[in-house]
């Protein structure tokens, strides 16, 4: 456990929620410490994780050369660490295609996901980087992960989708089988349903990454399932689908089969290659917009019944318990949501002058219409620019130029979907579900509040809650 | 050079694939929209195999039988390492939950959510045992051995008697206390969101 001084009272969460908000504090700030390690005299840098060396390349700062003739970062996972050249316009560069034909990030960035300290690291998550994200697709190899029995390594030519229950007839699909069929491509972001699940009662966790790294965007490759189910012919009165993991979890969860009709996916691509690993290797089931939990991994079986299987997972887990003692289940939809990436938890503003605040929004319920930016704590918004175009059920980047007085101020933004919703406040959120002053709130689940980043006039940047 | 065959790749599949002579230029500019007919009929041992959900109203539970006295065994080997002797507080640093207690909680500050207290359906125990448990060694238990572990877990819990058999016909008519404590959220724009933020 990490410092207890460093954690806010947790009075009120229940056992198992404070060992998850204790254990996330830690991971950060063992995180944040690994920053601190690489640190040095430009603590004027408007971000937590970039080492001298990267800095001061982005910033073009004199005396740049004499520090990125260090021995560069050897250890920076995806990268390789080439020798840096003092002048690379007066000697040829390294040879084409000699790092075996897959490249590698720079050397220079330093980015990694970084995971909840659980118990075991089978039954884990990580956290994917959003504070330096660049436009809306997260890297294939910072996308979020969960995983409740390890990541298995699944041999392709060996794996099989079995389609039954009420089917006219039981199919079985090997990956080529499925490969021919008409595919589908489209961006969507998958969040886990717990993305900020310490940020409840107080501002907890210290960076973006902490509280929000639990969505991700990728562009997914595949079949919709609406071609499969046709196949098989479903038959009068199914109603959902039991979908199954080749995990040691075996994961399963069932789906409405309206969903299973409108935009579910059989996804076997990712970002223009084959599914990583981590994200199902070699299939997984997307359902747009529906909580993470839902979009099964290293898919083996789908059945089709009349009723919900009622699996833990959409039971004991997963379920929303509410003031009152009953839990709503089924919740599957995440809400429209926004959050600035920059500047946000932990960064470190220069001074008084001109930022382009980010961020990203999303909704499960389909495209983005608007974000409003708040620069006084929610006294008057304004509205941002989207980068186009603007996808359904897709991160959406948002810019909004803002110059900074040098004064204490927090940064808000807001979103509105297709739908005329607009993301509410955490209060809103506390007064319809339970939190009532009473410590009565078991549901961690579904946090799509507003979030506060107070700017203090040293510029330092701070996770607050203000509604 | 086909005698390794573990070692395709979905990109090399996809070059089999397209070397079969599907004609995808014809679909592309056309209307056809299947049927398709790849892949093959899955046979009744195919989805036996891996077929192993069992619903509330027990349909899929399997043959065999368990009792209290053979689940306390089977738990004492199994199950004890991580969820700890007597089910209530697990064993630390094994992430396991507990599985005894925690009933007339869920109203309070500080809920338990156990077996006992917050799982609607006894089936979903034996469902998630059989897929997932033992931790260490997932899918390895015999139904029986499963049957008798649910028994042995339920009456530890004051849910069932120390004389109950959990078979198929005993298991889904087990009635477990939270089993009406959940709202099944209506789908579809007319009931969610919860808050009702509109312009």
């Amino acid at each position: 456990m990490s410092k207890k001084a460093d954690l806010i009272n947790l009075d009120g969460y229940d056992a198992k929620t404070r060992r998850m908000m204790e254990g996330m504090a830690t991971a950060e700030n063992r995180a944040l410490a690994a920053r601190a390690e690489e640190e040095c005299e430009c603590k004027e840098g408007m971000f937590p994780n970039v080492d001298r060396r990267g800095f001061l390349a982005a910033a073009g700062a004199a005396g740049a050369t004499a520090l990125m003739t260090h021995s560069t970062n050897a250890a920076v996972p995806g990268a390789i660490d080439y020798p840096v050249q003092k002048d690379p316009t007066r000697e040829q560069g390294r040879l084409t295609n000699d790092d075996g034909g897959y490249g590698s990030r720079s050397q220079f960035e330093s980015e990694i996901r970084w995971r909840f300290p659980t118990a075991t690291k089978e039954s884990s998550w990580t956290m994917t980087p959003l504070d330096k994200s660049q436009g809306i697709i997260t890297p294939s190899g910072l996308h979020f992960e969960r995983h409740h029995g390890g990541i298995p390594a699944v041999d392709p030519g060996k794996h099989t989708l079995i389609v039954h229950g009420m089917v006219n007839q039981a199919r079985k699909y090997t990956m080529a089988d499925l490969l021919r069929f008409p595919s589908v491509s489209r961006q969507c972001f998958i969040e886990c349903s717990g993305n900020g699940l310490t940020e409840w009662r107080k501002p907890y966790l210290k960076t973006v990454q902490g509280t929000h790294g639990l969505t991700s965007t990728s562009e997914w490759t595949g079949v919709p399932l609406s071609t499969i189910l046709r196949e098989a012919g479903v038959k009068d009165g199914a109603a959902w689908i039991l979908a199954e993991g080749r995990d040691a979890a075996v994961m399963t969860r069932s789906v409405p089969l309206d969903k299973c009709w409108s935009d579910a996916m059989l996804a076997y691509g990712q970002n223009g290659e084959m599914l990583r690993p981590e994200q199902g290797y070699p299939l997984r089931l997307l359902l747009p917009g529906y909580e993470g939990n839902t979009h099964i991994k290293w898919l083996r079986r789908i059945e089709v019944s009349d009723k919900p299987f009622m699996s833990r997972e959409e039971t004991s887990k997963y379920t929303d318990l509410l003031n009152g003692g009953k839990a709503r289940q089924f919740s599957f939809t995440m809400e429209a949501k926004s959050v600035i990436t920059f500047p946000s938890g932990e960064m470190k503003l220069p001074g008084a002058g001109f930022y382009e605040i980010t961020g990203l929004a999303w909704s499960g319920r389909g495209k983005v219409r608007r974000v409003e930016v708040s620069t006084d704590g929610g006294e008057n918004w304004d509205l941002a620019q989207l980068q186009t175009p603007i996808q359904p059920i897709c991160h959406t980047r948002f810019r909004y130029p803002w110059k900074w007085d040098g004064k204490p101020a927090i940064l808000q933004s807001r979103c509105q979907d297709e739908t005329g919703y607009i993301q509410p406040t955490i209060k809103q959120l506390v007064a319809a579900r339970g939190l009532d002053g009473h410590a009565k709130f078991g549901s961690i689940y579904h946090l799509n509040g507003i979030q506060s980043w107070g700017v203090e006039s040293d510029g330092s940047v701070k996770n607050v809650h203000k509604y | 050079m086909f005698t390794n065959i573990n070692k395709l790749t979905l990109g090399s599949i996809c070059v089999v694939a397209v070397s079969v002579g599907v004609s995808f230029g014809a679909a592309a500019g056309g209307s056809y929209g299947g049927p398709y007919g790849f892949g093959s009929s899955a046979s009744a041992g195919d989805i036996a195999k891996i077929d192993i959900d069992v619903m509330p109203d027990g349909r899929g539970a399997p043959p065999g039988q368990g009792s209290y006295a053979e689940g306390k065994k089977v738990y004492a080997d199994k199950c004890a390492a991580c969820h700890g002797a007597d089910m209530a507080k697990p064993v630390k640093g094994t992430g396991a939950a507990p599985l005894r207690g925690g009933r007339d909680t869920l109203t309070s500050g500080k809920p338990k959510k156990t077996v006992e207290s917050y799982w609607p359906y006894a089936t979903t125990l034996f469902d998630y045992t059989k897929r997932a448990m033992p931790f260490n060694d997932p899918g390895s238990m015999t139904d029986n051995e499963i049957y008798a572990v649910v028994a042995y877990i339920l009456a530890e819990g004051n849910v069932i008697s120390k004389d109950a058999v959990m078979n198929a016909k005993t298991l889904p008519k087990v009635k477990m206390p939270n089993q009406d404590g959940f709202i099944a959220f209506p789908q579809g724009n007319g009931h969610r969101p919860d808050i009702f933020n509109y312009d």
